[in-house]
This record gives structure tokens, C-alpha cells and sequence, in this order.
């Protein structure tokens, strides 16, 4: 009988413990008090409801019709209907469709050249004491200590003929320093054995680096992609001083217009005066268009924040 | 982390310190010293696959970073831009005025004006945003149950992807004239207002926007410091009958130090970066007395007023000062005993 009973309760003790219990807290550690919990549990929830409840608001009210944002005075904090009349208004052609296709194609085009580049230098500097290693990688580290000043670079695009171009908004920004030093560091410490053995049965660099270095750096390229990604989805700046035309403007550029500068945007701007649509959930349904891909996409990426963050460089 | 290997350049000391299985070479290439005896030759020949891959990366850095550097010297010219289409040509036939843009700026009160803003907008980020991080970390770290940790680092981290102009709308929404809060009170018969077209609290709601944005992301370091701290630490602090803030205090503080220190010193070296894209976004609304930092200060005269070498001269006095705030900054933490962004 006794033995019945203590194999069920080592079954017990032996179990993970579900999502919602608490793993089992070491022996020293006394227990916390109810009140230290419970004040732990108010900034915690206070700090996720501040970044949540405006992006809540910004989403409820880009999905309410007219009526309800006329009865809440403005923003709707409790969705009573919902359509998404301000998203086909602006997806269906227009100013906003055209910036999110160019936003869209920049940050894609823009990612893929980046990621290549990063990549390949990346691996081209894991090996210390190859040729120029040194020489190379210095050149690159010092420009993490200064910047050339604004007015030069602008100069410089300028009289590269860059300027109404897209390359303007890809060009200038594609390396990041501090991405290539991640990559870097994560490759470097991949096994020697591992890429050693693709030496000796006759693999060269290129193929060491597709087959062998990418494959297992999933994890970090994944953040780096990501970093990259939305550094150019985020983009408004170069947009904004190097581009004069402004159908080839990207989204962000388009929110300020419509949500700074409370202007319509050009082929809305009908359905607005008419009446059909509120100014408002139009200006939210931009916004919400711009929070999506990022807010969709990060939270997947998240596992691999950390190592992303730390095997290269806290330092850089 | 071991020092006990010399590290054979401040990078390689840089990236050692992160990862010190770095110093394993990857491909199994004989080792620098070795390698040393090899003839250039030969080791071209061994490396050109490598090099030829680096060197994409080295030929953008190098026009977009520091060819720029060059072009600096519009700032001892009266650049004319109309000279010529091309910039590159119109530098070259610009008269020389040697140091009277820097003149017209010492002069200018405008300029006097950025520099405390700037200067005061570090100070407020520094005092207000740079703990929270700090704090958070401790919170997420006693937090056990892991679900509620990974699910509250996602809500946190989320607002770093978000572009400047994404938070600052977002911002108009809760505070400004139309926001939710003006809203609310207008609908109760108070009086509205606007936090976002305020100057004097301008400042303020530069810093607060940053915390929303980026104080979250801030934990990462802070959790990453927090994790390698060895669990016997706290049990045996806890034998010698420390309680959980003294075991805060001695043993989670100390392990976080130089985390903390490393943190500083980047953030004194980038004291005249406090924020431009966010500010110039801002600047209209407030209007240039309250929201000019140096960085819009150049945007302000060179994009706009096309004063192309009086900006590029202010550009440059930022850009000398940041150099020597970011190696006075490393000698300072090397001096109290911390590493600094490079090594001695």
C-alpha cells in the first residue's frame, strides 16, 4: 500500500509544472510576502496596459464606423461596430496603397542587400589573423566612434545623383556595424571541427558559409533580419530630405502628412468630405498599417532576442 | 571571461569580452602567429575569398562614412550650391572663408540656446529614463512563473520596432489636443489641453516618449547580466541569513556593475545625440525655443536654409565635441576599474 501512495506522490513532485503554477522555488528562498507579490503584479500589468491601451484605442477606433466615433466625441475605447471601410478606402488605390507598396519594396529590397552584405562581411572577418583581417575590421569598428555630420552626407548623395531615387533610402544606411559585429561573433563561435571537416572533404569559403555557417546561425540572422527590416520600414528621414517627389514617398512619410499635419490624403479625400468615412479612423487605419507587420512579426523573433543581443556586443 | 590572453587589437577586444570562445579561430586556419611566417603571397592567395566577401561592406562604409569625413571642409567655405548641379563640383569652386562660419555660430544665441536644450534633455534622459530598465530587469527576473516573463518581455519590447513617427502619433492620441485624456475631461465639462504643442514641458515629454519606446528593450541587457549570475551566490547569502533586499543589495547589484558602468559610458559619449528624429518630428509644434537640440540645429540651417557650410561647421563642433565625450567617457570608466567600450 505505502508504496502505491509514494509512487503518486513522486509522480506529483515529478511533474513540470503547468503554465499557470509556479516552478518550484529553490529550498533557501523564503517565500515572498502577499503584498510584495501583489505590488510586483501592479507595476508589471501598469508598465504591459501602457504600451497596450493606446494601441488598443489607435486599433478600435481605425475599425469604427462614423456613427460610433461621432457618439465617443473622437476616439472609441469600446468597439461597438466593426468595419474596415477606412482600410478598403485606402487600400483600394491612392496615396496610402502606392507608399505602402514603396514602403513594402524598400524595406525588402533594402533587407535583402543588407542581409547579403552583413553576411558575407561577417564571415569574411571571422577569421583572425587572415590577411588585412585587421586592417579591415578597424575600418569599419571606427565608424562606431563617429559620424561624418549630416550636412557632408547630404552633400555626398547629393552629388552622387542619388537624390529622387530609391537607392537614397537604401545606400546610405544598408551597413550596420553593429549588425555585422553579431554575426560576426556568433560565427566565430560556431565549432572549428564543424567547418574543418567541410575543409578537408574539399568545401571552399562560399560553400562552408552556405552550407554549413548559415544553416546553423539561423537564430541570429533571424534578429538581424529583423533589425534590419524594421530599420527600414521605420525610415522617414532620408525619405524626407532626399526625395522631392512626393508619389514616390514611403508610408511613415505619408503618416506625418495625414496624422501630423491633419491633411487627407489625395483620392480619400472625396470619401471624407462626403461623409462616408471619419478623417479619424482614416489617420488610425494609416497608423495601424504601420504598427502591424512590426507588432505581427517581432514577437516570433523574441526567443532569440537575447542571444542576438549578447554574443556579439553589448560593446560593439 | 579570461584575460589571460593579450587580445590582438582593441576589436578583437572588444568582441572577446562578449564571446570568449571567439578567440577559437573558426575555420581552423593555422593561427596568426603561424600564418606570420607564410608569405604575403600565400596568404593572399589562402584569404582573397574572404576578403573579396568583406569587401562589399568596406567599399559602403567607406563612401557613405568616411568620405563624408572629407567633406567637412564646407564647413571653412562660403559652399554655394548653385555653382553647380553637382555637389562635388560646386565644393570645389566655393570660396575659402577659413573660421567665419564658426564666427557667426559662437555669435549666434540660437546656437547657444541648442546647446541647453541638448545638454538639459541629456540630463533629464539620464536621470529619468536610464534606471527604469534597471528596475524592470529586477521585476521581470523575480517573476517565476515563466509564461507571465516571456509574455510581458514580448508587450515590452514591442514599442522599439515602432518608428518615431508611429510613437509620437501615438502620443498625440493620449495627450494632445484631440487625445483620449483632453477627450474625456472635455466630455465632464473640464477644460482640455494639449501636452504635445506645450514648450514648457516639452522636455518632459521627450524623455516620457523615449521611455515608452525603448526602456522596455533596455530590460534585454540588464535580464542577460541578471541570468549569468550564479545561483550559489544567492544561496549562500542566503545561509549567512541575508534577506531578499540585502541579497539585492550585495549580490543582483554588484553582478549588474559593470553592465551599468559599460551603459553610462555610451550614454555620456552620445550626450549630444538625444533623440533628432523624434525632436525634428516634434519641432513645428513647439516651436524651436523649447525643441531645438544641436542636431536639428544643423537640419534647421543646412536643409532647410540651405546654409550649407554654417551647418556643416556646427555639425562638425558636434561631432568633435561627441569624439572626445566618448573617449573621455571610456578613460573615466577605465579609471574607476571598469572596461570601457575598448580596452586600455
Amino acid at each position: 500500500m505505502t508504496a502505491v501512495i509514494d509512487k503518486a506522490a513522486l509522480d506529483e513532485a515529478a511533474r513540470e509544472p503547468r503554465w499557470w503554477q509556479a516552478p518550484p522555488r529553490p529550498v533557501w528562498e523564503d517565500e515572498p510576502s502577499k503584498a510584495g507579490v501583489a505590488g510586483k503584479g501592479i507595476v508589471l500589468a501598469g508598465a504591459c496596459l501602457a504600451v497596450l491601451f493606446p494601441l488598443w484605442i489607435v486599433i478600435v477606433t481605425s475599425l469604427s464606423s462614423k456613427k460610433t466615433i461621432t457618439e465617443a466625441g473622437g476616439l472609441v475605447l469600446i468597439p461597438k461596430d466593426i468595419t474596415f471601410i477606412a482600410y478598403q478606402e485606402l487600400l483600394s488605390g491612392g496615396q496610402v496603397t502606392r507608399a505602402a507598396i514603396v514602403s513594402v519594396c524598400v524595406t525588402l529590397a533594402g533587407t535583402l542587400f543588407s542581409m547579403a552584405v552583413s553576411v558575407l562581411a561577417a564571415y569574411g572577418l571571422s577569421r583572425s589573423g587572415s590577411l588585412g583581417h585587421r586592417w579591415l575590421l578597424m575600418t569599419l569598428l571606427a565608424t562606431m566612434f563617429f559620424g561624418a555630420g549630416l550636412i557632408p552626407t547630404y552633400l555626398l548623395v547629393q552629388s552622387l545623383g542619388l537624390t529622387d531615387t530609391y537607392l537614397a533610402l537604401i545606400l546610405p544606411s544598408a551597413v550596420s556595424v553593429f549588425n555585422i559585429l553579431v554575426l560576426r561573433a556568433f560565427f566565430m563561435g560556431i565549432s572549428p571541427e564543424l567547418v574543418d571537416s567541410a575543409r578537408i572533404d574539399g568545401a571552399g569559403d562560399w560553400r562552408i558559409l552556405w552550407q554549413i555557417i548559415i544553416p546553423l546561425s539561423r537564430a541570429v540572422i533571424a534578429v538581424i533580419t529583423l533589425f534590419y527590416a524594421v530599420g527600414y520600414w521605420s525610415a522617414w528621414f532620408n525619405a524626407s530630405i532626399y526625395l522631392s517627389d512626393q508619389s514616390m514617398m514611403p508610408l511613415q512619410n505619408v503618416m506625418i502628412q495625414l496624422v501630423q499635419k491633419q491633411e487627407a490624403p489625395v483620392g480619400v479625400s472625396q470619401a471624407i468630405k462626403t461623409g462616408q468615412i471619419s478623417a479619424l479612423a482614416i489617420q488610425m487605419a494609416v497608423m495601424v498599417m504601420a504598427l502591424l507587420p512590426v507588432a505581427v512579426i517581432s514577437p516570433f523573433v523574441q526567443k532569440h532576442f537575447k542571444k542576438g543581443m549578447l554574443t556579439g556586443a553589448v560593446k560593439g | 571571461m579570461s584575460n589571460s590572453t593579450v587580445p590582438r587589437s582593441r576589436a578583437e577586444a572588444a568582441t572577446t569580452e562578449a564571446d570568449p570562445r571567439a578567440e577559437a579561430p573558426a575555420g581552423g586556419r593555422p593561427e596568426a602567429k603561424r600564418s606570420g611566417r607564410l608569405s604575403l603571397r600565400l596568404r593572399f592567395r589562402r584569404d582573397r575569398t574572404l576578403i573579396l566577401m568583406t569587401l562589399p561592406a568596406v567599399l559602403l562604409v567607406l563612401v557613405f562614412n568616411y568620405v563624408p569625413i572629407l567633406g567637412n571642409v564646407v564647413a571653412f567655405q562660403e559652399y554655394d550650391p548653385y555653382v553647380s548641379e553637382n555637389g562635388f563640383v560646386a565644393m570645389l569652386e566655393s570660396p575659402w572663408v577659413g573660421i567665419e562660419q564658426f564666427e557667426r555660430i559662437f555669435a549666434d544665441s540660437a546656437f547657444w540656446d541648442a546647446v541647453q536644450n541638448t545638454l538639459v534633455l541629456f540630463s533629464l534622459q539620464l536621470v529619468l529614463f536610464f534606471p527604469i530598465p534597471i528596475v524592470l530587469a529586477l521585476l521581470i527576473n523575480s517573476v517565476i512563473r515563466p509564461r507571465i516573463r516571456a509574455v510581458s518581455q514580448a508587450i515590452l519590447y514591442l514599442p522599439h520596432f515602432f518608428s518615431w513617427v508611429l510613437v509620437i502619433t501615438v502620443f498625440q492620441q493620449i495627450f494632445g489636443g484631440a487625445g483620449i485624456i483632453a477627450q474625456t475631461l472635455r466630455r465632464h465639462g473640464y477644460e482640455g489641453f494639449d501636452l504635445m504643442t506645450d514648450p514648457g514641458i516639452f522636455k518632459f515629454l521627450v524623455t516620457a516618449e523615449g521611455v515608452w519606446k525603448d526602456a522596455g528593450w533596455g530590460v534585454i541587457v540588464f535580464l542577460a547580466a541578471l541570468a549569468s549570475v550564479s545561483p550559489d551566490l544567492y544561496e549562500a547569502a542566503a545561509m549567512d541569513g541575508a534577506g531578499r533586499w540585502r541579497r539585492m543589495w550585495h549580490v543582483t547589484l554588484p553582478a549588474l556593475r559593470p553592465v551599468i558602468a559599460l551603459l553610462l559610458v555610451l550614454r555620456v559619449g552620445d550626450a549630444l545625440t538625444v533623440g533628432f528624429e523624434q525632436i525634428l518630428l516634434q519641432r513645428d509644434a513647439v516651436g524651436p525655443g523649447a525643441a531645438e537640440v544641436l542636431d536639428t540645429y544643423v537640419w534647421w540651417n543646412g536643409v532647410r536654409n540651405q546654409d550649407f557650410s554654417y551647418a556643416a561647421a556646427a555639425g562638425l563642433i558636434k561631432g568633435l565635441v561627441s569624439v572626445a565625450l566618448v573617449l573621455a567617457a571610456n578613460k573615466v570608466a577605465h579609471f574607476m576599474g571598469e572596461q570601457g567600450v575598448y580596452k586600455k
